[in-house]
């Protein structure tokens, strides 16, 4: 089936572009509007990222290796804790997720591009811009000690520390400029995604017909509309305070503290939930293709979604049981949140009733999938474990919570892109990426995974906070630290063997041909790399998986679906 | 191997993706606009010192003129849909002399605030969020007067036409969405929260 190009309509074999001068080329991706060049553009930002976050990370595993530790200064050390949660979340996560979203979404609706090129090439820009300037802060933030300064007062950054008068030099508002600036390019490219997605489908692309990875997007597009915005209305109420001398958080002169803390998790809580659905969208597609079945329960699995979706609006203040609010409010927040477990839990089951009694191939994207399934089944538990408040006022801003998190941000989300890499990059660029190099940076990043993250959690329990800067010998901590700080190498080296997979595939991989996964969605209808245009002729589908109809006309799942 | 069944049985007509991004830019917009007012009610009544709420006097005309504004540009809408263009452009005008008028009329309110009472942004709570909350409205109104200008001016250029009747359609929403936003900060600010 692989070396067969399949006869949908408009799957012409894509015509080469000549290879133009380097400044030619360079001019193309600059001001290319095409979905696809776009999220190519934008992963590769996000990956440029995720290596500049991982440094930072590294730096912060080095200086807590030992007790009594000095490779980096205090002031250094606050910095890079802040350029790493803000990088991630903000560099890393939502870039590469609509980095996909924008490659992949038109294409699995059959449509030619995004309902709104040019404003998803302002986007993307906006995104890029806002980063660069926050990375410029080390160069050019004239703070507290004297030199250029980057953010330092956690990603959260909680009022007053942020106040002039803590905060006296411009990292602050670096900080706060480059999230609204890209903040502005998030919500663009939300916007996009959902008009593309409800105006541009192709004939007999019903809702209940597009894939689940539509799906979720939609459903994340929607909810960064209501989740982005909090956090920037609040970051312009900051500059207020900053430049107008306004009082939003100014405690001195009556503003309350409270007030930011409830409008950053008014953000952060439905912030996390956009970061793990485009993860859960990945998984979607690669579990059915790998099990060699249709998703189980697909309607559950909307459901689930939109479930989520709204129910993460009303869980903020989990990330407040210590601030001190009434029982009445710590109970009401600990059962709405126990309720997202129950969507996340639908999930759950209906991959593990995908996998059941599928004929499985254990490729390197399946297998990343499943250490996702692994993974962020502890992660929820964790989860559940920190919503139940009295647990929490005892682990909060422990290492146990930075395990909850990073469990979800690397055990799930981390490995879904990885998967998705190794499952659409045959599509984007027309080569294989090495299944033994993905076997190995499974197998690596996985153990280190498991060193430093398991092991958090135990450092948590004995009581060890996040973002200390050193710590006394003999509280049990020491070897429990080394050992966090050698899975982290590990996690590196994986990274890196995964990076050489990249750059190797693209120049040497083996060709891939339009479907070396027999897979069922529209994207694999078109030729590696597709071309500009995607579909020659407006596809028309009538089932949810469109190839399988084309593969088995003798027994095509519109007959059965309803 | 057979191609795709073709069923051209099934109608199959999708929602004008230019009424869905702006409905998406009004729920994003909505969200910012909430924060602002969730900050002003949360701090009604908690300042120690200095001007309170009862220096406000309700801007009436104002509120009259920024509510009629959206009959008017409702009224452009119909016209430019028959293909009226006489009509459009007269009302699309009379659209942005009501939205002018609101301009101004916020000007000299924040210029006798300032001057009489002084009351500024960093007087207290209150000059904190009410210049916030009214001041990020009135940003909102003068984004919308430039795109209506824009609008005009290629009008009485004639480049507008019939077929740009769903354009400006569009356009009105976000027009209508500022003036219903006014209602909601009118009622906490002027008559709620005074
Ligand atoms: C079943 C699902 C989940 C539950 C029940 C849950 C519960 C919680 C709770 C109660 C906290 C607060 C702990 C504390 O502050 O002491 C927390 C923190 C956190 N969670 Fe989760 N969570 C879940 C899923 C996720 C997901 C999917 C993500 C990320 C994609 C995530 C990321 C985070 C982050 C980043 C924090 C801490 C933020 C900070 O304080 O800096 N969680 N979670
Ligand atoms: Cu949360």
């Amino acid at each position: 089936m692989s070396d067969q190009t399949i006869p949908v309509s408009g799957s012409l074999q894509a015509a080469y572009p000549e290879r133009g001068t380097l400044l030619e080329w360079l001019h193309g991706w600059i001001v290319t509007v095409d979905h696809k060049k776009l999220g190519i553009l934008y992963i590769t930002y996000a990956l440029f990222f995720l290596l500049v976050g991982g440094v930072e990370a590294m730096l912060i595993r080095i200086q807590l290796m030992v007790p009594h530790n000095h490779v980096i200064s205090p002031e250094m050390y606050d910095e890079l804790f802040t350029m790493h949660g803000t990088t991630m979340v903000f560099l890393v996560g939502m870039p590469i997720l609509f980095g996909f979203a924008n490659y992949l979404v038109p294409i699995m609706i059959g449509a030619r591009d995004m309902a709104f090129p040019r404003l998803n090439a302002f986007s993307f820009w906006l995104t890029a811009f806002g980063g660069l300037l926050l990375y410029y802060s080390f160069l050019g933030g004239f703070g507290l000690y004297g030199m250029g300064n980057a953010p330092d007062v956690g990603w959260f950054a909680y009022a007053p520390l942020t106040g002039k008068s803590f905060s006296p030099g411009h990292n602050m508002d670096y900080w706060a400029l480059a999230l609204i600036v890209s903040g502005f390019g998030t919500v663009g490219t939300a916007i996009n995604i959902i008009a593309t997605t409800v105006s541009l489908r192709c004939k007999g692309m019903t809702f209940f017909r597009m894939p689940l990875f539509v799906w979720l997007l939609l459903v994340v597009s929607a909810l960064t509309l209501v989740t982005i915005t909090p956090l920037t209305a609040a970051q312009v109420m900051l500059l207020l305070d900053r430049y107008l001398g306004a009082h939003f958080f100014d405690a001195q002169a009556g503003g309350s503290p409270m007030l930011w803390i409830h409008f950053f998790w008014i953000f952060g809580h439905p912030e996390v939930y956009v970061l793990v659905l485009p993860a859960f969208a990945i998984a979607n597609e690669v579990i059915p293709v790998f099990s060699r079945k249709a998703i189980f329960g697909y309607p559950a699995m909307v459901a689930a979604s939109v479930g989520i979706g709204f129910t993460s609006l009303a869980v903020w203040a989990h990330h407040m049981f210590t601030v001190g609010m009434s029982s009445a409010g710590n109970s009401f927040f600990v059962i709405s949140t126990m309720v997202v477990g129950i969507f996340t839990g639908i999930k759950v089951f209906n991959w593990l009733a995908t996998m059941w009694g599928g004929s499985i191939t254990f490729s390197t994207p399946m297998l990343f999938c499943t250490g996702f399934l692994f993974q962020f089944l502890i992660a929820g538990l964790t989860g559940i474990m920190l919503a139940v408040a009295p647990w929490d006022w005892q682990l909060h801003n422990s290492y146990f919570l930075i395990a909850h998190f990073h469990y979800v941000l690397v055990g799930a989300i981390i490995m879904c892109i990885f998967a998705g890499f190794y499952y659409w990059f045959p599509k984007a660029t027309g080569r294989m990426m090495s299944e033994t190099l993905g076997k190995w940076h499974f197998w690596v990043f996985i153990i280190g995974f498991h060193m430093s993250f398991d092991t958090m959690h135990f450092v948590g329990l004995l009581g060890m906070p996040r973002s200390i800067y050193t710590y006394e010998p003999n509280r049990g901590w020491d070897t429990l630290n080394l050992i966090i700080t050698i899975g982290a190498f590990v996690q590196a080296v994986g990274v890196l063997i995964f990076v050489w997979n990249l750059v190797h595939a693209y120049f040497r991989g083996k060709l891939a041909g339009p479907d070396p996964w027999d897979a069922w969605t529209l994207e694999w209808a078109t030729p590696s790399p597709p071309p500009a245009y995607n579909f020659a002729v407006e596809p028309e589908v009538r089932s949810r998986r469109p190839l399988w109809d084309i593969k088995h006309p003798n027994d095509p799942d519109w007959k059965y679906e309803q | 191997m057979s191609d795709l069944p073709i069923f051209a049985d099934e109608p199959w007509i999708l929602p004008s993706r230019g009424r869905i991004a702006m409905w998406s830019l009004i729920v994003a917009e909505s969200a910012i606009f909430s924060l602002f007012v969730v900050a002003y009610i949360y701090y009604i009544g908690r300042d120690q010192f200095g001007p309170t709420p009862s220096v406000l006097d309700r801007p009436i005309l104002n509120t009259v003129c920024l509510l009629s504004s959206s009959l008017t540009i409702w009224i452009a809408e119909r016209a430019i849909e028959q293909g009226r263009m006489r009509r459009f452009a007269i009302f699309w005008a009379i659209t942005i002399l009501l939205g002018l008028k609101f301009i101004i009329g916020t000007i000299t309110e924040f210029r006798t605030l300032i001057n009489r009472d002084g009351l500024t942004i960093d007087a207290n709570l209150f000059g904190t969020t009410f210049y916030s909350l009214v001041g990020l409205h009135a940003t909102h109104v003068l984004v919308g007067l430039v795109g209506l200008s824009l609008i005009l001016a290629f009008t009485l250029f004639g480049k507008v036409n019939r077929s740009h009747a769903e354009r400006i359609q569009v356009f009105s929403m976000y027009w209508h969405f500022v003036d219903a936003v006014w209602v909601v900060v009118f009622t906490v600010v002027y008559i709620v929260g005074k």
